[in-house]
């Protein structure tokens, strides 16, 4: 798939907003400003980036509890997802769901799901409804290496293709489901060969070149709007950071850690951007400085936003409730 | 008035709810070229080859379809073929169907949720402990799921018809020894809200409070009561949530004294939350500690004797009622 160049610097502003924005909630997190506790997604960048390169209006996109990037792609602001971090009505869930469940329907931002397996089933409900609707969208489900042992998502595969629905089950195997290694949670090297059990096509790519996961995407995402059915895409990722923020990660080598540092997705694409001679180093720095200055209103409309009062605890429990009971 | 099974309401509900909205959905395991494993979707599927289909035996998977569809807006009536599959779905009713809508914050688009799910439940078929029970009390502590536990073809049908067009999901609870059971239902079209008891008979000495097959058993049990002189009101709940307490208190204060009957083992019994409440909201109207009439607290056997034993029956509920007198 040819991207332009001027998607490529899009691209790389878009990596470097999630970057920061983790960044920024890592440093918050570690002050004890954002409560409860943080999944992040910094090292995973290029994968978020490149699925929603791919993503069309009306599209429905679950994601994993490591997603701030991709639901910043799908139109959740950067204002709504960091007060919704700190616990504000002004966050995108009023402060309801957090850092895990922050969502925004309306834009195909369906948000994460706390336990995993049930999203991959769940997802072949909004596949089912872009089905009967036939309103050419997909609906799309990421999730880790850990969640992709789990039994619903066999269900969920397999009624996918039975009732051919068209979507695209994304599985990003950083390496690690909290402590275990991919490698010994599952024996096969690529998780993407269990799509072959549901007669689907499985496809594994490298998930730290964004180029390579537009390519991926966009051949999956094409052949479930065209009626294809469903499909799974293998990312090969790592995250730089532990399973959540203050995780001492005792499981894994500082060896194996540089080892994936240099395999950057960011300095890879910036070694692309240099060798086609998009934007030169100042460029990308002015690029940088410009999402930085995003991510500091962000801190500060976060901060400033009141927290929820009180009655909201106990509004949004049922649409109508018809009981005199308690 | 015409008289229907309850098997026929509840056909004739999903037939009237499809024809009216062609986002309703009726699905499962068997239900639709087959009818369902008790009938109660025959021909269905012939009406509406588009809204009526079958499913691998997959709950995790049927589940998930209905919470991702109605939360697209759409009207999921997805049937488990035994109330007692639940539990291999459970996640569907615990951490999502009734959670996402809050955790949501109530966003317009997306936080929709109606997901209907029938439940065949309950014993007395020599079906032993897997396929016998009434699991409704496992789901009385999730905020955000309504349960449905009516007991005439007249309640399934307005009932079934009304959480169809409502967008809460609901737990909907159809015992099987009803479903042959004939009763008068209206011709026109017609809901009965949830959270609505109904006085089945009306009395004045003992409020009985019962679900599903034990409301028919109850009304027996007051029949022969009646020559005895004693009065018995009786209540069908018809929903455990959303629960009107206002129609129970208001029996307990003229009767002063109240029979729980359930066909569910005693311990942590969903009635058991109808009980404490009545203490809360009517304790200096009770003559008499509340009595308790449920299932034993242990599986139910396959032999048809011992799940005759097993069953709650007329004799203890008069049994029951005659501890409150």
């Amino acid at each position: 798939m040819k991207v332009s160049n001027e998607d490529l610097v899009k691209l790389y502003g878009e990596m470097w907003l999630i970057r920061m924005f983790e960044q920024r909630a890592s440093d918050l997190f570690a002050k004890g400003v954002l409560p409860g506790f943080i999944h992040l997604g910094i090292g995973q960048e290029a994968f978020m980036a490149g699925t929603h390169y791919n993503i069309k209006p009306g599209d429905s996109v679950g994601t994993s509890h490591r997603e701030h990037g991709l639901l910043l792609g799908l139109g959740i602001t950067p204002n709504e997802l960091m007060a919704e971090l700190y616990g504000k009505v002004t966050g995108s869930n009023k402060g309801k769901g957090g850092s895990m469940h922050a969502c925004k329907p309306k834009n195909g931002a369906l948000g994460c799901n706390g336990i995993l397996g049930p999203a991959q089933t769940i997802i072949n409900g909004y596949g089912f409804a872009h089905k009967m609707r036939n309103d050419g969208n997909i609906a799309v489900t990421v999730f880790g290496d850990g969640a992709s042992n789990r039994g619903d998502v066999h269900e969920g595969m397999n009624l996918a293709s039975v009732m051919n629905l068209p979507v695209v089950f994304i599985i990003v195997d950083n390496g690690y489901g909290i402590s275990m290694s991919s490698k010994e949670s599952s024996v096969i090297a690529d998780l993407s060969a269990r799509a072959a059990s549901y007669g689907m096509p499985g496809l594994t790519a490298d998930g730290n070149d964004v180029l390579a996961v537009i390519e991926a995407t966009g051949e999956a995402f094409k052949r479930a709007r065209e009626g294809g059915g469903p499909s799974v895409v293998e990312f090969k990722t790592y995250r730089h950071r532990g399973h959540f923020e203050g995780d001492p990660t005792p499981y894994r080598t500082k060896e194996e850690l540089e080892m994936w540092l240099k395999k950057d997705p960011i300095l890879r694409l910036e070694t692309v951007l240099l060798e086609r001679n998009v934007i030169d180093e100042q460029q990308m720095k002015d690029i940088q400085a410009e999402q930085l200055k995003v991510i500091d209103a962000a801190q500060v409309f976060a901060e400033e936003s009141p927290f929820p009062e009180g009655p909201e605890g106990y509004e949004d429990v049922y649409y109508f409730y018809e009981g005199s009971d308690k | 008035m015409r008289k229907i099974t309850v098997a026929q309401a509840i056909n004739e509900a999903l037939a009237e709810e499809m024809s009216l909205n062609k986002e309703v959905f009726v699905y499962g395991e068997d239900v639709a070229k087959f009818g369902g494993c008790f009938g109660v979707t025959a021909g269905l599927y012939d009406k509406f080859p588009d809204n009526v289909f079958d499913t691998p035996i997959s709950e995790a998977g049927i589940m998930g379809l209905a919470s991702g569809a109605a939360y697209m807006g759409m009207k999921m009536v997805p049937e488990l073929m035994f109330s007692d599959f639940v539990g291999v779905a459970m996640d569907y009713l615990l951490n999502q169907i009734s959670k996402s809508r809050y955790m949501g914050g109530m966003q317009p688009e997306g936080n929709e949720c109606c997901v209907v799910l029938r439940l065949p439940s309950g014993a007395g078929v020599t079906a032993a402990a897997q396929h016998s029970q009434c699991i409704e009390a496992l789901l009385m502590n999730i905020p955000g799921l309504k349960i449905a536990i009516p007991s005439t073809p007249a309640d399934y049908k307005g009932m079934l018809k009304y959480a169809i067009r409502g967008k809460d999901p609901v737990a909907f609870f159809e015992h099987k020894l009803l479903y042959g059971t004939k009763g008068e239902v209206p011709d026109e079209d017609f809901v009965i809200p949830l959270g609505l008891a109904d006085v089945k008979r009306e009395g004045k000495d003992v409020t009985v409070i019962a679900t599903q097959l034990m409301v028919l058993k109850s009304l027996a049990a007051a029949e022969k009561l009646a020559k005895e002189g004693i009065s018995v009101e009786v209540i069908d709940p018809r929903s455990l949530k959303p629960l009107d307490t206002k129609t129970i208190v208001d029996s307990v204060k003229k009767t002063g004294r109240v029979v729980l009957v359930s066909e569910a083992p005693e311990f942590g019994n969903a009635l058991t939350e109808v009980g404490l409440q009545i203490s809360e909201l009517a304790l200096g109207d009770l003559k008499a500690a509340p009595v308790r009439v449920c299932g034993p607290n242990r599986p139910i056997p396959f032999s048809p004797v011992l799940e005759k034993q097993w069953l709650v029956n007329e004799e203890d509920i008069i049994e029951g009622i005659r501890k409150v007198l």
